[in-house]
């Protein structure tokens, strides 16, 4: 049952996606086969995905550690470009300099930043009860504000042409390709060995087990003196810190450069990759796939089909309603009949409770 | 500071104002019957696209700001079904009702980018707004007035009326309000949709009434500040009201700053502050309650019927 409902969500987003898009006028089945299926059978497509799917994999296995303890850390992008910012700001430190030490610094710089960003929520929430959704989510506007001003201001690259983006990243600050002639770089086997460390964290660990039971049982959380501050505290510190490493991973490996145009949603389309992955990092690493396949897939749509760019959100969100919408299988599960009335009662009476009976009857719970 | 600039001022303060009010007391009834709806911002693009395709092509902006609302509260069903019925996670649910209302309006708004519409004017006579005093009572878009009539009527709604009563108890303790016979997910139901109407009567704002046009993400995060605000608010209309103008006076020394040429702030720390102040403002608040004493006690939680 796991596995059930993002299986069914995918498979209900093709074929509603296929009548939508009919309906609005596009080649329904055309976008279906050319997003969904195509790339899958085009090699060289299969770096784009990897790619793609390394920093959505790496942001929502941090995400999916606080969605567990029901902390909504919904700030990724802005903490992804804050890492990525912060990255950049080493970067152009060193651009005289070279050695091994850089690249290492650049990505230290970047988790921190990320961390830092996710530390405004924490602090206000821990400190005076701000709610973390609203305040996280306010900061991916301030934070695109800041690249904005650092981009046309302070870190314009002055042999730019005047163009509002940085110099170009030198040899040593930029990531390497782990497979050589390919674009696939340091950040793919790196988003794999995080979400593997997370699920061993996550399934092995007292961490682990706090995140889970403050999500499951609060009261039973806070009777074990699971603290509520150290909760959020870890929360927002691995949502913030995966965030912006995969915000200074990007800037140092596809950008090789910071311009204005680095933030592209990865921080929202996070979450749905978190929750088609169930909160689970193995499951995130296949969730994360899926959804970079609506990225390259969209993209080739774009220029073959002439799909609107718009159509990929939409795909991804009808992915997270059809996903929510089937969730109701793993929690309940349905019993066909339900228990009949047991007095007599005046006709109208009884067929108005049994219609009211119908919504509480059919679904029993299933306790986990 | 000359007559005609000042009045100039607070109208636009009460134009900025008005989409985050009437959005605001949309997500505030919903709050009140204990549904979070993080959709605001989604919904209010559909109605902006809504509005601004249905005016273009039919010529009638009024009946674009009724399409508006429609196809936001058709938006808001869904997420009503999902969370309602389905029990889905109402914070999920919410934001993805905001990724799709992002996605679907820029769908729909790619053929209509870069022209302009005609907008929703003023109701009033001309000679009505012939000096500025005037203007600055009778020269406001129909939705200013709408804005502030919503006001009154949602706090009479709630504080005086049984229906408003009976969404409260829903709100404050479901099982208790569904063991007396109250139909607790009809009355979420009908709190969802009300919310998208509104949140899509705010978006039609934007896109008929602020800037005839229409462009992606056009809302810019308005909706979310909306959310806020119900914080902000403590639940209370009258607050929602002071709130709102708090707000369109952020932003319009943001507009105001910007076109006198105000050089002591960049402009990117300009165009951040309604983000910065709505932060600041929930930590006051915050603050000064410690947590939201007067949120709705069931607020974000799913209802299943039991008996």
């Amino acid at each position: 049952m796991m596995l059930a409902a993002p299986v069914i969500a995918v498979a209900l987003t093709l074929v509603v996606g296929a009548v939508l898009f009919t309906l609005l006028g596009h080649d329904g089945l055309g976008a279906i086969l050319e997003i969904f299926v195509k790339p899958l059978f085009n090699p060289y497509r299969w770096q784009d995905l990897l790619v793609k799917a390394a920093p959505l994999a790496m942001i929502a296995t941090g995400l999916a550690i606080g969605f567990r303890a029901n902390v909504w850390n919904i700030g990724a992008e802005g903490q992804y470009i804050l890492g990525g910012l912060a990255g950049t700001g080493i970067a152009l430190a060193t651009l005289d300099m070279s050695g091994g030490w850089i690249l290492p610094l650049m990505l230290l710089a970047g988790i921190v930043g990320g961390m830092a960003w996710a530390a405004i929520p924490a602090v206000l929430k821990t400190t005076l009860g701000v709610n973390e959704i609203l305040s996280s989510l306010m900061l991916n506007y301030v934070a695109i504000q800041l690249l904005y001003y650092l981009m046309r201001g302070p870190w314009k690259d002055p042999m730019g042409f005047n163009f509002p983006q940085t110099a170009m990243f030198t040899a040593d600050q930029t990531l390497p390709m782990v497979v050589p002639g390919t674009l696939i770089h340091l950040g793919v086997p790196l988003a794999v060995a995080v979400a593997l460390t997370a699920f061993f964290v996550m399934t092995r660990t007292i961490t682990g087990f706090q995140m889970r039971v403050v999500g499951l049982a609060p009261k039973a959380a806070a009777f074990g003196g699971f603290g509520a501050a150290s909760t959020v505290w870890i929360a927002l510190m691995a949502g913030g810190g995966l965030a912006g490493f995969a915000g200074i991973l990007e800037a140092s490996g596809p950008f090789g450069q910071m311009v204005p145009q680095f933030p592209t949603g990865y921080g929202y389309t996070a979450i749905i990759v978190a929750f088609l992955g169930r909160l689970n990092p193995l499951g995130i690493l296949l969730a994360a796939m899926v959804l970079a396949l609506t990225y390259v897939g969209g993209e080739s749509a774009q220029t073959t089909i002439g799909l609107p760019s718009a159509a990929t959100g939409v795909f991804q969100a009808m992915m997270l309603f059809f996903l929510l919408a089937t969730d109701i299988l793993v929690r309940y599960r349905v019993v066909s009949g339900r228990a009949a009335p047991k007095t007599a009662r005046a006709p109208g009476k009884a067929e108005a409770e049994a219609k009211s009976g119908a919504k509480t009857g059919e679904t029993k719970v299933v306790t986990a | 500071m000359s007559l005609d600039l000042l009045v100039a001022i607070l109208m636009t303060i009460a134009g900025a104002a008005t989409p985050l009010l009437i959005a605001g007391l949309g997500e505030l009834v919903v709050e009140k019957s204990g549904v979070l709806n993080l959709g605001v911002e989604g919904m209010m693009l559909i109605g902006a696209v809504t509005g601004f395709a249905v005016a273009t092509t039919t010529g009638f902006p009024v009946l674009g700001a009724f399409a508006a609302m429609v196809a936001a509260a058709l938006a808001s069903a869904i997420f009503a079904v999902l969370v309602l019925t389905l029990m889905a996670n109402q914070v999920a649910t919410g934001l993805a009702l905001t990724i799709f209302g992002t996605g679907v309006s820029a769908l729909i708004g790619a053929p209509f980018v870069g022209i302009t519409t005609p907008t929703l004017g003023t109701i009033f006579p001309d000679w009505l707004t012939s000096t500025p005093l005037l203007r600055l009572v009778f020269g406001h878009s129909p939705l200013v007035y709408l804005g502030l009539l919503l006001t009154l009527g949602v706090w009479w709604f709630l504080n005086r009326s049984r229906a408003g009563l009976i969404l409260r108890a829903v709100g404050e303790s479901d099982t208790a309000a569904h063991a007396i016979g109250y139909p607790v997910l009809k009355v979420r139901y009908l709190a969802i949709l009300f919310g998208g109407a509104m949140a899509g009567l705010a978006g039609s704002y934007y896109s008929l009434v602020l800037t005839p046009m229409w462009a992606e993400r056009l809302t810019a995060g308005r909706g979310w500040i909306a959310i806020a605000l119900v914080v902000f608010a403590s639940w209370r209309p009258g607050r929602m009201l002071a709130g709102a103008y708090l707000f369109g006076l952020v932003i319009t020394m943001e507009l105001q700053a910007k076109a006198a040429g105000f050089n002591m702030f960049a402009p990117e720390f300009l165009a951040a502050l309604p983000y910065i102040a709505t932060i600041a403002v929930l930590a006051i608040i915050s603050a000064a309650k410690r947590g939201s004493a007067n949120a709705p006690a069931c607020l974000g939680k799913s209802f299943r019927a039991t008996a």
